[in-house]
This record gives structure tokens, C-alpha cells and sequence, in this order.
């Protein structure tokens, strides 16, 4: 049924990412959660992640939209965890698309999407520990 | 494993009488009915019952259908062929937010030539208000054209009380009823509508076939030029064995309306009671009661259509769904936008169109399915607590 039905122009692994995403889930104390894209435009991705030793020990995301959102979202956490931090300025919405096996032109996207939701939670990640850095030091 | 249909609109299985049919005219009878020889003899008796099986189904004469190639191109023919030829009385044309594409596109381009379109207004339930059309109406309104019922939404909308403020107004109304013809009592005389669309497959028909009731002594200008056929309003050689095949599924939608109908609300109101007592934050969008008989359509909060499609269809279900992300264009339907639907609860639009083909446990098969499938999605959804997921 998954061969061949309407919705075809979706890749074998972009359908496995959907029906069986990765990493779903929030994380408590996540040291990073950036959130991106909006739900009156049909997709908002959340993603949370934990730092240790400068590498995403775990990630972890939240999504509300298509197909290729939730699947966009479940291989970028499978793509960062284990990176270290300035590994991750290769992970760009390209990346997750080739390691999708692409996507259709009009969901590419969705893959922005990945994109802004881990230079959020970058961000998120960063404004946090320079906090922290700055309590320390006061 | 099964595989159930409950996107009837868009496409059904033909009636084994239909099929049966149009075999000859795709194999013996291959002739041409605007053929001067004995080849076009027998398609062109044919072509003629199927037009007097058409009008019947909607209280018209058979002199009064235009075959066409499906609703879109009825739509197209009625709009565009009636502007044109009425263009030097007046350029002012109402018509409602809620049309299907093939109205909507059409008049936007005639307003790009000058055209003025006034858009009535539409409630929450896709009702439309007829005194708001009387009060809109001016000296250079040369047409109406308003759904007779949603594809998206399912309400069925006063065409009779229109169609008594058109005709005492003197203005012609058109009707799309490409989604209840032949699933609903259609008389055109009754409802005084000057023009209305349909097409064959939402009554067991083949695909690609419709046609355009044209009032006698109505003026229009045809799409289509080119040879003689349906008397010029719509040159190109026929669909023979599909106008044949919507010609015989009229003939059997007209005997078998009324058996259809009570069936087909029976099982829609399981599925629609179904849905929304087993699917919490689920909402019918359309009426409840006054929709067309195989019509059900609801939002489901927190996710997305498109989504929700995709597992439907892996458990061999198929539906239909108006959110952004379901659309090749991007863009939410804008049938929920014009009823007013919350533009994050539309995004959760799923409709399903019964057939007769359906039975009580497919219903049930759906709605077992499609807890799970929300449950599913909503587990992942950063707007619905994992906790809340049943």
C-alpha cells in the first residue's frame, strides 16, 4: 500500500520519517529549544536539544504540520545528535533533504523549516549560556 | 487490504449498467455521430437517449443540454458564454465566496476585463442570505451564479428562493451543481434556473463527462469553436461511450434518487456522529442537517489534513482535506476562509464523500482508523499535551 498510493511523490524514507518519526518528544531542561515557522501557514516545528561536552547529547521535537514537516523534523534531530556544535553549521536545509532522499519542490520548504529551527535553538543554546556565564561571573 | 472510497466527488466506480453500456461504442459502434454515413447511426441515436436521460434527471428537455467534458468546463461555458454574449446590456455579475474554482477563476478573469463581480456575503455554516441578492441587484446585472451546494462543506444552499428573486428581477441565474446532480431532486422549471452544470461521475458516471443545462431561448456565446456539434455551443467530436455511459447512470440516478438518498443519510449521519464523539476538538464544518446526503466534513484541531490524508490512505482509506499543505497552490480552501474557520483549525480540514457503494462497515472501519491516526499525529503536535492524547 505504501508503493504506489497518491501521495507518490514522496520518497520511501521520507514516508518510513513519517509514519515512524525519530526522537519525538520534549526535553525538561533542554539547553536550547528553538521554535520556528507558523500554524496558520500549516507548520510550526519545535525542536529542543541538550548539550554536553559541546556536542547534542540529545534532541528531541514537537511538530504540527504535513507529511514532510514531521519528517523533515525527525531526520534533522537523527542528523545533529552526536554532532558537535561547530559541526552543525553543516547541517542546512539541503542536507536534510538529500539525506531525505529529496523532497517534492513545493514541501523543499519544510526543510527551511529544519534549517531555522536548529539556528533557533543555536541561539536559544547560546543566549542561555552566556546568561549563565554572566551569573557566574556576578 | 480493503480499499474504501470516501472521496466520491472527486471520483466513484461506475455502475456495472454503465460500463456495460459504453463497451459497444468503444468497440462495434466506432462511428461518429456527425457522420453523413451508416457508421454514425447508432452513436447518434445514442448520443440523443443520453441527452433525454440527462434532461429528465433534471425536469429540462433533452433540447436543452449541452454535453460538455466535465463540470469545470460547464462552469466555464456558462460563465464566460453568458458574459460575453450579455456584455453590452451590463458587466455587473453576483455570485457567492464559496464557488468551486471553475466559477471563481472564470469571473476573475472577466473582472480583469472590466467586469464588476459583488461577492455575497456567507454565515459560518456556508449559508447564503437571498434578500442580500435582491438588494445587490442593479440595472446592469446580467447574471447570477450561485453553488447549489458546497463540494468543500456540504451545505445546500436556498437556489429556489434565488432563483424566484432572479427571475422577478429578470436576470439570469446560473447554478453548479456539479456536486448534488443526481444525488438530490433537481427540477430546473421549479427552481427557475436559467443555466445549470453537472457532471457524470458523481452519479456513477464515467469521469470526464458533464454537461450545461442552457434554457431554451437563452443567449450564450460557445468556449469551444470549431464544428456543428451541441449546436455549436461546444465544437470537438464527442465523448460517445462516456456521454452513453452519464446517459444510462441518469437514467438509474433519477429511478433509484430517492432510495439513494435516505441511504446515503443514514451512513453520513453515523459517520459525522462518529467522528465527533470519538474525536475530541473535532468540528463539522457545513450545516448539520441541510447538506448534501453523502457529505461529511469537519477540522481537526490540533493537526494538520494533509497528515492525516497520508495515514488514511496507508490504511486504504481515501478522503479529501482543504488545508494549505494538502494544496499543489499552497493555499488554505477558500471555502473555510470565507465561512470564517479559525485559519490554525482549518489547517486540520478533512471531508469525506460517501457512495453507494459504502457500506455500515466501512463507516465503522473509518471510525476506528481515524482515532488512531489523530492520536498519532496529535502525540506529536507541540499544541496538544501527550497527556491529553486518549
Amino acid at each position: 500500500m505504501k508503493e504506489g498510493h497518491q501521495f507518490n511523490q514522496y520518497s520511501p524514507k521520507v514516508i518510513d520519517h513519517f509514519t515512524n518519526p525519530r526522537n519525538v518528544g520534549e526535553i525538561e531542561d533542554a539547553d536550547g529549544v528553538g521554535e520556528v515557522g507558523n500554524p496558520v501557514c500549516g507548520d510550526l516545528m519545535k525542536l529542543y536539544i541538550k548539550v554536553k561536552n559541546g556536542k547534542i547529547e540529545d534532541a528531541k521535537f514537537k511538530t504540527f504540520g504535513c507529511c514532510a514537516a514531521i519528517a523533515t523534523s525527525s531526520m534533522l534531530t537523527e542528523l545533529i545528535k552526536g554532532k558537535t556544535l561547530s559541526e552543525l553549521k553543516e547541517i542546512t536545509n539541503k542536507v536534510v533533504t538529500e539525506a531525505l532522499d529529496g523532497l517534492p519542490r513545493v514541501k523543499l520548504h519544510c526543510s527551511v523549516l529544519a534549517e531555522d529551527a536548529l539556528k533557533a535553538a543555536l541561539k536559544d543554546y547560546y543566549k542561555k549560556q552566556n546568561k549563565e556565564n554572566q551569573d557566574e561571573t556576578n | 487490504m480493503k480499499q474504501i472510497n470516501f472521496d466520491h466527488l472527486a471520483s466513484s466506480q461506475i455502475l456495472p449498467e454503465v460500463w456495460e453500456a459504453m463497451m459497444p461504442f468503444l468497440s462495434e459502434h466506432i462511428g461518429n455521430p456527425l457522420s453523413r454515413h451508416f457508421l454514425g447511426e447508432k452513436p447518434a441515436k445514442a448520443l440523443e437517449e443520453a441527452r433525454e436521460h440527462v434532461a429528465r434527471l433534471i425536469g429540462a428537455s433533452a433540447e436543452e443540454i449541452i454535453f460538455t467534458s466535465c463540470g469545470s468546463e460547464s462552469n466555464n461555458l456558462a460563465i464566460k458564454g453568458i458574459a460575453h454574449a450579455y456584455e453590452k446590456k451590463g458587466r455587473h455579475i453576483i455570485s457567492s465566496p464559496i464557488e468551486h474554482h471553475s466559477i471563481i477563476h472564470p469571473l476573475k478573469s472577466l473582472e480583469k476585463q472590466g467586469f464588476e463581480i459583488s461577492w455575497l456575503k456567507v454565515d459560518s455554516k456556508g449559508n447564503i442570505e437571498p434578500n442580500e441578492i435582491s438588494s445587490l441587484i442593479r440595472k446592469d446585472t446580467i447574471l447570477i451564479t450561485v453553488i447549489s451546494a458546497s463540494n468543500e462543506i456540504g451545505t445546500l444552499e436556498p437556489i429556489k428562493e434565488i432563483g424566484r428573486i432572479a427571475r422577478e428581477k429578470g436576470v439570469i441565474f446560473h447554478t453548479d451543481a456539479v456536486a448534488c446532480a443526481g444525488l438530490i431532486e433537481i427540477d430546473v422549471k421549479e427552481l427557475n434556473v436559467d443555466l445549470l452544470s453537472m457532471a457524470g461521475n458523481v452519479f456513477y458516471g464515467p469521469l470526464g463527462t458533464g454537461a450545461l443545462y442552457i434554457k431554451k431561448g437563452m443567449r450564450i456565446l460557445p468556449l469551444i469553436e470549431g464544428g456543428i456539434q451541441e449546436k455549436g455551443l461546444r465544437a470537438g467530436t464527442h465523448n460517445i461511450a462516456g456521454l452513453v455511459g452519464m446517459g444510462i447512470a441518469a437514467k438509474i440516478a433519477k429511478e433509484k434518487l430517492s432510495e439513494r438518498r435516505d441511504y446515503l443519510i443514514n451512513l453520513r449521519d453515523f459517520l459525522i456522529d462518529g467522528v465527533l464523539n470519538n474525536i475530541s476538538d473535532s468540528y463539522l464544518t457545513g450545516e448539520r442537517n441541510y447538506r448534501l446526503p453523502n457529505h461529511a466534513s469537519f477540522c481537526i484541531k490540533f493537526i494538520e489534513g494533509e497528515s492525516i490524508l497520508l495515514h488514511l490512505s496507508f490504511a486504504g482509506m481515501a478522503g479529501t482535506s482543504g488545508s494549505t499543505c494538502s494544496s499543489e497552490a499552497l493555499k488554505v480552501s477558500h471555502v473555510l476562509e470565507a465561512i470564517g474557520i479559525d485559519p490554525f483549525l482549518a489547517q486540520g480540514s478533512l471531508t469525506f464523500t460517501l457512495g453507494i457503494d459504502n457500506t455500515r462497515e466501512d463507516v465503522d472501519l473509518l471510525l476506528k482508523e481515524l482515532p488512531r491516526v489523530v492520536n498519532k499525529l496529535r502525540a506529536l503536535s507541540p499544541f496538544s499535551r501527550s497527556t491529553q492524547v486518549a
